[in-house]
């Protein structure tokens, strides 16, 4: 296949950025997206130009580093793909794809298709974990759990932190990845003690973050390469108002 | 001789008489140690959460963004622990005893025991953390079963346990953070260890945002890197994933063990062309209910579907009866080279075969039909519903291997292929995980591991967290209770101004270079090199010439990589040239190492030790040792033993048959 591609180049943080065009042949079907960069960037060494920088290591789907935005979607046309899992079966002969970073005021672009996501963490310290030191913790079948519930809380922490909730969001809020993880917490036992404090405290690093409000336009579920379902934000909302009320 | 330093005493009582007795650092003094720790996969992120809880001053590193994307993200199948949730008669002997074995007798025992001793409290310490594992319907946790063993003792949360695991750990660590005991650097790489009058005193990191080169003290340093795989250029490792904190390391006098056991997975997704970046694992798991065959005739052009079954070579079954399509991993992986290198490969690189789950579905779908009652179901019917049975046992994979080969495994057999996984070797420690130079530890995969010459699924998120947990908070002490007094070194001292000097020395020369060739043309040079003469079955001949030709694209590494952009800036290409230049020196010693070990073990085959029936032969005689190699200049290693000595469990020749 041959391919165009407009790619978002940005030197810096500093600098304005602008889009550029490469013509890419030969292209398998069975690349992924980002072997198509590989392709792409072994060229432009070669003709003695930069590479282009995003950021990915796994290629497996799971350590959510992987981040562009393609011909308008995060992460691409696939549902419940990540870009590295995305393949160019996907593209026909001739098509031109536009490729971004993610764009949120608070994932500044660090260079091309490379942002900062440092803003995740910070919600996390936060409140994203339950206070147990390293130690004697009781036995682990002490707490039974029954299996919906754990089965829940896994499918909320089975987010990869990779922000694309944020990227799709007009708002660019970040309550899809706040809420996997309040939801997860909330719902074992084991987070219960802490319950008020967390919501309260992650959402209030959300906003001085800079992230957004939510308007419920569930575009965040749609993008979410991991089915992260919406419904966890409603458990937050509810974590957040009953925090309201007792502190 | 080296000396592990392993507890006198019987096996059962060493761990417990060791903390019994160990030195121990009070409150006040902790406050005052620093504390560095590089990376923040389940080695790291626990030890380094664990360390600052106890009240150090933690220093951590990782070269991703977040310390949660580290490589144990990315571990599928499960974790390992001696609980007996299932009355099947486990217990910490029978892991370790397991273990022991499955490393073909190439582990310590005094380690191994204590990893199993603790293996339970580490699912009692992540299920305190949040981390949702598998329950069963009474509430209680679930267990699977894996390669190697008899008993279902492996923990899992779907087919992303690693993720949970390192999420449960990132959580503890991010608490830590926010309380002020821990500093985090996230996009940092370290490039140097500083050492002082013998001691590791810290680390020189290169900021890979803007390239400016930093200081830092610590009374300890961790070395929590992870593996080495990318050596071989394709693996299922993540892209990022390097020895360079370990080589390091190891030029900086802490002595490399074992660098020659490399495990190989069998049931990977194969190689599809040139672009190939990296290669995807298809978990062991596959192999308890899917077949593995290729056609009988060489060079069979038919479809898989339309072979017909006496037509069909089920190898492992013929050759294995006992095992069958479970053997350990370094056995089915030599099984499927010989095939394909004997003309019987399917696809069209030739080099895979097929695991076959039509007969699974055909089983599973009739014992459905049981248990609904519809005895007289329709074959057609009851493949669909054995089709629903398999994919809520592995739908996941099997939506992986659609995504990424475009074919669908529910109606044609998955082709698959060994790739690189795991490394044994790594940083030579004694018992309390301290390498060769004092103050120098190593955790997790970047040590040299107690998983002999083959690792057993499902023990390396064990080991990671045995070691972050449960071991370092412990030994760690027995060094610092000694080094009270010495009070942070002020990083203009000229141990840290001369180490730095070298890391920009390295770093302008590659970019000086201005070559004509890509880091990766270098990279995927190597990793064929690695591959073909040091990869799943080795001989004399082809380490002597691989020693050679690795000699040789060093050089030229160094005379014609070309790379772009600039020192201070977010530069990848940087990035990847420095773990190369690392991967050139470390693919020379591997070599040198599987050309001294004249035996074949776990995953070390050397061609020339096999039985008749083309089996491995160990040489307990002359090989039970740990190879511990010390840097003494460019191509230029020497070796020092550690005798391995087997009290409780006595080495027999492992089969399978
Ligand atoms: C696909 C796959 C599936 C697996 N599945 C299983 C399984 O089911 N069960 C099991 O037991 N094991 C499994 N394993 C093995 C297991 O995942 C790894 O052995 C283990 O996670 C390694 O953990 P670690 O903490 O030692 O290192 P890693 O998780 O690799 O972490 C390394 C850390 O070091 C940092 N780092 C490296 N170099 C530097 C540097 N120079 N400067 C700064 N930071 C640096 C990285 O940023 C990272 O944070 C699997 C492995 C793979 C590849
Ligand atoms: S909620 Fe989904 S889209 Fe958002 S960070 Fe998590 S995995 Fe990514
Ligand atoms: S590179 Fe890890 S999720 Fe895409």
């Amino acid at each position: 296949m041959k391919l165009t591609l407009k790619v978002w180049r940005q030197k810096n943080v500093q600098d304005k950025g602008r889009f550029e065009n490469y013509e890419v042949s030969d292209v398998s079907k069975d690349m992924s997206f980002l072997e198509l960069f590989d392709v792409l960037n072994e060229r432009l060494i070669n003709e003695g130009k930069e590479p282009i920088a995003f950021d990915h290591d796994c290629r497996e789907g799971i350590c959510g580093a992987c981040s562009m935005y393609i011909n308008g979607r995060a992460h691409g046309p696939w549902e419940q793909t990540t870009t590295c899992q995305l393949h160019m079966r996907a593209y026909n002969d001739g098509d031109t794809i536009v490729v971004e970073p993610w764009r949120a005021a608070a994932f500044p672009v660090i260079k091309d298709l490379t942002v900062d996501r440092s803003a995740f963490d910070r919600i996390i310290q936060a409140g994203g974990y339950i206070s147990v030191n390293t130690g004697n913790a009781v036995d682990a079948n002490a707490i039974p759990i029954e299996k919906h519930d754990a089965d829940m809380a896994f499918a909320a922490a089975a987010c990869i932190g990779c922000g694309a909730c944020v990227a799709a969001c007009k708002n660019s809020s970040a309550m899809l990845f706040t809420s996997a993880k309040v939801s997860q917490l909330a719902l074992l036992p084991q987070g219960h003690p802490e319950r008020t404090s967390r919501a309260e405290d992650m959402v209030m690093q959300m906003d001085k973050e800079g992230f957004g409000s939510c308007t419920n336009t569930g575009a965040c579920e749609a993008e979410c390469p991991k089915g992260i379902s919406i419904s966890n934000i409603a458990r937050m909302n509810r974590e957040f108002f009953s925090a309201g009320f007792t502190s | 001789m080296l000396n592990a330093k392993i507890p006198a005493g019987p096996l059962e009582t060493k761990w417990s008489k060791y903390k019994s007795t160990v030195k121990l650092v009070n409150p006040a003094n902790k406050r005052k140690l620093e504390i560095i720790v590089v990376g923040t996969g389940l080695a790291g992120a626990s030890a380094a959460a664990s360390l600052g809880e106890l009240g150090y001053k933690v220093k951590v590193f990782c070269f991703q963004d977040s310390a949660r994307r580290a490589h144990s993200i990315a571990a599928q199948g499960g974790i390992n622990a001696a609980k007996n949730y299932q009355n099947d008669g486990d217990s910490v002997f029978r892991l370790f005893y397991d273990t022991v074995k499955g490393g073909d007798y190439r582990a310590r025992e005094g380690n191994v025991y204590r990893l199993s001793e603790v293996s339970g409290n580490i699912i009692d310490q992540c299920v305190a953390q949040g981390v949702p594992f598998a329950r069963e319907y009474g509430g209680l946790l679930s267990n699977r079963s894996f390669g190697g063993t008899q008993v279902q003792r492996t923990f899992y949360a779907a087919g992303q346990t690693g993720q949970q695991l390192l999420l449960g750990a990132y959580s503890a660590l991010e608490r830590q953070v926010a309380l002020g005991t821990v500093k985090q650097y996230t996009r940092h790489e370290m490039l140097e260890v500083v050492k002082i009058d013998g001691k590791a005193r810290g680390i020189i990191a290169r900021n890979l945002t803007t390239g400016k080169l930093e200081r830092h003290f610590g009374h300890a340093v961790l070395i929590c890197s992870g593996g080495y795989g990318n050596v071989f250029f394709l693996s299922t490792n993540a892209m990022g994933s390097n020895v360079t904190a370990a080589w390091k390391a190891h030029k900086a006098g802490a002595f490399f063990g074992n660098p020659c056991f490399t495990q190989i997975h069998p049931t990977c997704i194969p190689v599809s062309g040139d672009h190939q970046s990296k290669l995807t694992l298809m978990s062991e798991s596959l192999r308890n209910d899917g077949r593995i065959w290729v056609p009988k005739k060489k060079d069979d052009q038919r479809k898989a579907t339309d072979i017909p079954e006496e037509e069909r070579d089920y190898y492992l079954e013929r050759r294995y009866p006992a095992f069958g399509n479970l053997v350990p991993r370094d056995v089915a992986s030599r099984a499927a080279k010989e095939r394909c290198d004997a003309g019987y490969g399917v696809g069209t690189s030739k080099m895979a075969v097929y695991l076959d789950y039509a007969d699974a579905i055909k089983r599973y779908g009739t014992i459905e039909a049981g248990k609904r009652g519809e005895e007289n179901a329709s074959e057609e019917e009851i493949i669909k519903m054995g089709k629903g049975v398999v994919a809520e046992k592995y739908g996941n994979l099997f939506d992986m291997y659609a995504k990424i080969t475009g074919e669908n495994p529910y109606e044609t057999p998955m082709r698959i292929y060994p790739a690189v996984h795991y490394t044994m070797g790594g940083l030579w420690v004694d018992y309390e995980l301290m390498t060769t130079v004092p103050g120098l530890y190593a955790l997790g995969e970047a040590n040299f591991s107690d998983h002999g010459a083959n690792r057993l699924g499902a023990s390396a998120l064990m080991q990671g967290l045995a070691d972050g947990y449960f071991v370092i908070p412990y030994t760690i002490g027995n060094y610092l209770a000694d080094d009270i007094h010495t009070k942070a070194i002020p990083t203009d001292h000229p141990a840290f101004v001369e180490a730095e000097n070298k890391v920009k020395n390295t770093l302008d020369t590659l970019m000086n270079i201005k070559g004509k060739h890509s880091v990766d043309h270098f990279h995927k040079a190597l990793g064929k090199i690695m591959w073909d003469k040091c990869g799943m079955a080795r001989n004399a001949k082809g380490l002597e010439e691989a020693i050679r030709e690795i000699q040789a694209l060093r050089e030229e590494f160094w005379k014609d990589v070309r790379i772009p952009g600039e020192q201070n800036e977010l530069n990848p290409e940087l990035e990847k040239a420095g773990r190369v230049a690392d991967f050139l020196e470390l693919g020379e010693l591997m070599c040198r190492d599987a050309l001294q070990r004249n035996e074949s073990c776990g995953g070390h085959f050397r061609e020339e030790y096999q039985d008749a029936e083309g089996e491995a032969k160990r040489d307990d005689e002359n090989f039970a040792f740990v190879a511990a190699w010390e840097y003494k200049g460019p191509s230029n290693f020497d070796l020092h033993k550690e005798k391995l000595e087997f009290e409780i469990v006595h080495p027999t020749q492992r089969s399978y048959k």
